[in-house]
């Protein structure tokens, strides 16, 4: 039982963190109904972020606080990730809007060669491993938690509960929810939605960002192709929880961090992935439109 | 256009004011995007500890490059561009361009030129010399040619979004290599048999996919794949996982000649002729041509086809084809499995061109680079796709040759390193310049009275 709660606390540390990044995905789709590929390697820049600002803190300052550094960390990935996707968003996303379904595709994945490779090219090929920051463990009856699988959570609640409020209860989310809509009318009764998907993309890169540094701080390492697997990992956990869907992708999230770990733990530590996967095609045969996603209505 | 100002010189003023202002945010963003990842590397020093090296000479270059192409861009690139389409819009009013001879007979040319590829570059570079361009350029090129095209039936006729065509390629690549290491079974009957299994393998994977659309059955796909790649890596008894299968027997002329050095029927002693290596390439060379051109004739003869029409009439609107009662459950699992096959043949082709797979060679960038060679050529256009296959895959193949490039940039610089670089900046380029496709217009199969190209922008999914 100590076991497959311990197993369980794990799941939830590695599910806020597929769950932070599978809202940008499916924020972005839900407003201009694309893929973006290049999310993962969004995120694997946040992380770089933190990684190169952890670096410059302690070669100015002998010794830092973790508290401070943590956040500095996180406030220099947030400015940088949403740097960054604004301006692909601006250059490589926005000509195409109105296209057909799969240039936008195309783009992001073109993007996301080109985000993993510049890392590659410009920081090296080679893992960048970090000290620890955050050791403490703490001992629950039997059960062993530690600061940073905390640290993780509470930081996607406090993040989860500020884009639920940003969502749902201001002017920005009504103009969001209102874009994702029918873009035509949101325009026409005086939103300004090429803002608000730039913003929408700011947003995404921010939540991104935070789980780069996190992933950072928990794993202690970081390396180009990070963008990747859990890029792909959280599109599932989005797609999984209805795309479009906020709690849908958190809830995703959490299932995917949940099964991954469970599945290590009691099968085969291999075939986790391919578990994963197995339950994302066997949940959509049976939904097709994800855990809380709408159905989709088509009319004629 | 009515703009106030009326005096050129007024207007080419604001212009520059315009650009500069532009130029000067072009150059504060990229400063701020570069600076962390540009500006500063971190490298490992002999402790192992991550240290900091700055770089600020290169971000400076890499920010004024920014701001100088941001200046042109506003200030000569569109004007000329927009200058470009008002002419072309008031110019050439339904005037017809005819087509000149190269264009009319690209096809029979390009056949001619890929048949005599060979014994020029033969006799331009010499047995060994030749093995490189036929090798590297030539065979590499029509494989993705092929796969390109395969994928293009999935895609591209019956329009489903297929992110993990990769599988049936590893599907196929891997039936060759098992089934003629444990067998002994020649590549002649495995070939048919991989396409078969990878049909196979296509109906298995499309059937519970049938219900979802979109981008649902995209990433259903794309976990297919990696679900096919991860099995590959972990079943070692059979697979031999990440060190994959080598020593895979090589193709033979059906059986008379084969390009084993040890056999008695190797196909330079029958001739007489000097052992080379490169007779196996040139032979491989025209078997991948017969086979692209297979899957060519095929996807033409099945578009003009009851059901090449109704992938197309599926692509377009499924509840339109539901009414008119085309079966979709056969209509897509018959485009699944036709694109498999295909995949298939390819997979087996490749086994026996490296005599070695792995899971390496399977990931999802394959998929990817596959997708994006059919969507940048124009969905649905066979031409169009070879043309962005032989931009694309023979682009970075060029790259690997520009070793004179060290000599601008030092010994240190390996142009290799950023093939994957310029391929994914080369494919954002082209798709926000060119969103159709390098061929953008149409030929339908099934018209009234008379056969008129249509822009792919009235399609729905730009291909047809």
């Amino acid at each position: 039982m100590e076991y497959f709660i311990q197993q369980t606390v794990n799941g939830i540390t590695l599910g806020s963190i597929y769950g932070m990044i599978a809202i940008g995905y499916t924020m972005v789709y839900g407003i201009i109904g694309m893929i973006n590929f290049a999310h993962g390697d969004i995120f694997m820049l946040g992380a770089f972020a933190a990684l190169i600002t952890f670096l410059i803190l302690t070669a100015i300052f002998t010794s830092v606080t973790v508290v401070v550094a943590l956040i500095v960390m996180m406030a220099v990935a947030i400015l940088m990730a949403s740097l960054w996707n604004w301006t692909i968003e601006r250059i490589a996303y926005r000509p195409l809007r109105g296209s057909f379904r799969l240039a936008p595709l195309i783009t992001a994945i073109g993007m996301s060669i080109v985000l993993s490779n510049f890392i590659q090219v410009t920081q090296g090929p080679r893992n960048k491993p970090i000290p620890q920051l955050v050791s403490q463990v703490y001992d629950v009856y039997g059960i062993s938690i530690s600061l940073k699988q905390i640290l993780i959570v509470v930081i996607t609640v406090v993040m989860m509960t500020a884009f639920w409020y940003l969502v749902n209860r201001t002017s920005l989310g009504r103009a969001q929810r209102a874009t994702e809509q029918d873009r035509k009318m949101a325009a026409l009764l005086g939103i300004d939605v090429d803002r608000t998907i730039s913003i929408t993309f700011i947003m995404g890169a921010a939540l991104a960002a935070v789980a780069g540094t996190m992933y950072l701080m928990y794993y202690g390492v970081a390396v180009f192709s990070d963008g990747f697997t859990p890029g792909v990992k959280a599109f599932t956990a989005a797609v999984l929880g209805g795309i479009g869907s906020l709690p849908g992708a958190l809830l995703g999230g959490l299932l995917i961090g949940l099964i991954e770990s469970l599945w290590s733990a009691y099968f085969s530590i291999d075939y986790k992935d391919v578990a994963t996967f197995s339950i994302l095609a066997i949940v959509l045969i049976f939904k097709p439109s994800g855990i809380l996603g709408r159905p989709e209505i088509e009319k004629v | 256009m009515t703009v106030s100002s009326t005096n050129p010189a007024d207007k080419q003023q604001g212009l520059v004011a315009r650009g500069l202002r532009e130029a000067f945010f072009a150059g504060l963003i990229s400063l701020g995007m570069f600076s962390l990842y540009i500006g500063l590397k971190t490298d490992q020093n002999m402790r192992n500890e991550l240290v900091l090296v700055t770089r600020w000479g290169l971000l400076a270059t890499l920010v004024i490059l920014a701001m100088i192409g941001r200046f042109l861009m506003i200030v000569v690139v569109q004007p000329r561009l927009a200058a470009r389409k008002s002419a072309k819009a008031t110019a050439a009013h339904g005037q017809a361009e005819v087509p000149g001879f190269v264009a009319r007979n690209l096809t029979a040319i390009a056949v001619v030129a890929l048949l005599l590829f060979p014994p020029v570059i033969v006799s331009l570079f010499g047995m060994q010399g030749s093995l490189k361009w036929i090798d590297n350029f030539g065979i590499q090129i029509l494989i993705y040619v092929m796969l390109a095209w395969g994928l293009n039936i999935v895609v591209g006729l019956a329009g489903l979004l297929d992110l993990g065509y990769v599988a049936f390629y590893a599907v196929g690549a891997y039936s060759y290599a098992l089934l003629s290491t444990y067998f002994g079974l020649s590549f002649w009957v495995l070939l048919p048999m991989a396409g078969i299994l990878a049909a196979f393998w296509g109906v298995i994977l499309g059937f519970p996919v049938l219900r979802l659309r979109g981008d649902y059955l995209a990433v259903v796909t794309l976990a297919f794949g990696e679900i096919i790649r991860l099995v590959l890596i972990n079943w070692v008894e059979v697979t031999k996982g990440t060190f994959g299968v080598s020593g895979i027997a090589k193709a033979s002329v059906f059986g008379i000649w084969s390009f084993d050095v040890s056999a008695p029927n190797n196909f330079a002693k029958a001739f007489d002729l000097p052992m080379s290596s490169a007779y196996y390439k040139i032979f491989l060379f025209y078997v991948i041509l017969a086979l692209c051109a297979v899957t060519a004739y095929v996807s033409i003869r099945l578009r003009s086809m009851p059901i090449g029409r109704a992938w197309e009439a599926l692509r377009e609107d499924e509840i339109a084809c539901r009414s008119l009662g085309i079966n979709t459950v056969t209509t897509k699992l018959t485009a699944f499995a036709t694109g498999a096959m295909f995949g298939g043949f390819a997979g087996a082709f490749f086994g026996a061109r490296q005599g070695f797979v792995s899971p390496e060679s399977f990931v999802f960038l394959e998929s990817a680079v596959i997708l994006a060679i059919v969507v940048l050529g124009g969905m649905g256009s066979l031409v169009g796709i070879a043309i962005a296959a032989v931009v694309m895959v023979g682009g970075t193949e060029l790259l690997r040759e520009l070793t004179f490039l060290k000599a601008i940039f030092g010994p240190d610089f390996t142009p290799e390193l950023y093939r994957m670089l310029i391929f994914g900046l080369a494919m954002v380029t082209v798709m926000v310049l060119k969103p159709r496709g390098f061929v953008g217009s149409r030929q339908p199969t099934a018209f009234l009275h008379e056969r008129k190209a249509v822009s792919g922008s009235f399609t729905k999914e730009g291909h047809g």
